[in-house]
């Protein structure tokens, strides 16, 4: 082994970097959607007791 | 060796670079066997006598759906070494070498985790409970347990594909009652002569794989009098959510001519036994198994989602 020469790593297929990129997005827009959800969740179970005010 | 290690050692068959994109992932979730689970846990969600709020009920949906992939994703990592011995499964993305093992396991256990997490907040504990025990008794009663044990796995296992509407009927009413349980029935009760119609024509696929099928274990006539058996419990049942009222007129013409289609069937399954007639009959009985279940549980998400019973009295 050539060891002047700096190792390069693992080097990613156009494939493998593209479908990397599409897992990112993918994992973004699903943690997006579900803040959403429990946003939505919250405002509707608690909604009516957060507006009332309080006695 | 260590149970998340299971089936590391199995050989990719295609690509074998595990360089998948969000459609291997989706895939791994089963999306036919989830768009049943929705549609049989809306049904399960809509015939409660109970008002759901629209955003409960589609983050309710949306959980259950996710637990039912989920647990396909668990399911598909465990049995990865089989579906590579079987024509039908062997383009699997694990056994195609798309998605890691240990991966699918993570992603798997994590769905889960949120399914009945998310179900938990939205909906109650109970369902909540439901959902997990649903994804339990897939995973590890049936796919580790009794798939590769016993010619009855798919008829005690049907129980995880029944309880969807169980389920969502819990999210609605936050209890199990006799009106969830019929649908449970029903479902459960449909399960062998869907699967065993599958198993008669690809019981070389279930050899191969060391999987114990019915016709495998007990001989194709044997399953073909079961499969008739069954579908001859499964017709009265289907109609009985009507004479309970949990079903209109709609269901009831519905369960009563689909029904009829499906012993129709199954009696041509028990009677044509040899050559190509006999594969297509069963094929023809396993999809048609499908379109009943779907008809069924359609009615009542029409009857009820458009309240055809409360405003037409039907």
């Amino acid at each position: 082994m050539d060891e002047t020469k700096p190792s390069e790593g693992v080097v990613l297929t156009p494939r493998q970097l593209r479908n990397r990129r599409l897992r990112n997005l993918a994992i973004g827009l699903s943690v997006g959607l579900l803040a959403a959800l429990f946003y939505a969740i919250t405002i509707v179970k608690l909604g009516p007791g957060i507006l009332r005010p309080e006695p | 060796m260590s149970i998340a290690s299971h089936n590391e050692s199995v050989s990719p068959i295609g690509v074998g670079d595990y360089a998948a994109g969000p459609a291997e992932y989706f895939a791994l979730l089963k999306p036919r066997v989830m768009s049943l689970v929705i549609w049989t846990a809306l049904a399960g969600l809509l015939v409660a006598p109970t008002h759901v709020h629209p955003v409960i009920a589609v983050a309710s949906i949306l959980a259950i759906a996710v637990g039912a992939g989920a647990a396909g994703a668990l399911n598909m990592w465990w049995d990865a070494d089989i579906d590579a011995l079987m024509a039908r499964t062997r383009l699997r993305p694990i056994p195609a070498g798309l998605i890691d093992p240990r991966e699918a396991l993570f992603f798997g256990l994590t769905l889960s985790f949120l399914a009945v997490l998310t179900l938990a907040a939205a909906a109650n504990l109970l369902a909540a409970a439901l959902l997990a025990f649903t994804i339990f008794f897939y995973v590890a009663i049936y796919t580790m347990w009794l798939k590769r044990s016993t010619p009855q796995n798919i008829v005690i296992g049907g129980a995880a594909g029944a309880l969807p509407p169980v389920v969502g009927y819990a999210v609605a009413t936050g209890s199990v009652t006799l009106d969830s349980l019929i649908l449970f029935a029903i479902i459960f009760v449909w399960t062998p002569p869907h699967f065993w119609a599958l198993a008669l024509v690809k019981s070389g696929d279930y050899a191969r794989a060391g999987i114990p099928m019915m016709p495998n274990v007990k001989g194709a006539d044997r399953t073909r009098l079961e499969i008739l058996i069954y579908t001859l419990v499964l017709v009265p049942l289907g109609i009985l959510p009507w004479r309970m009222g949990i079903g209109g007129d709609l269901y009831a013409a519905v369960a009563i001519a689909a029904g009829a289609g499906m012993a129709f069937m199954a009696m041509r399954v028990f009677r044509i036994r040899e050559g190509s007639r006999a594969s297509k009959a069963a094929m023809q009985l396993f999809a048609f198994s499908i379109l009943y279940l779907f008809l069924l549980f359609s009615a009542l998400v029409v009857e009820h989602g458009f309240g055809l019973i409360e405003r037409f009295g039907l």
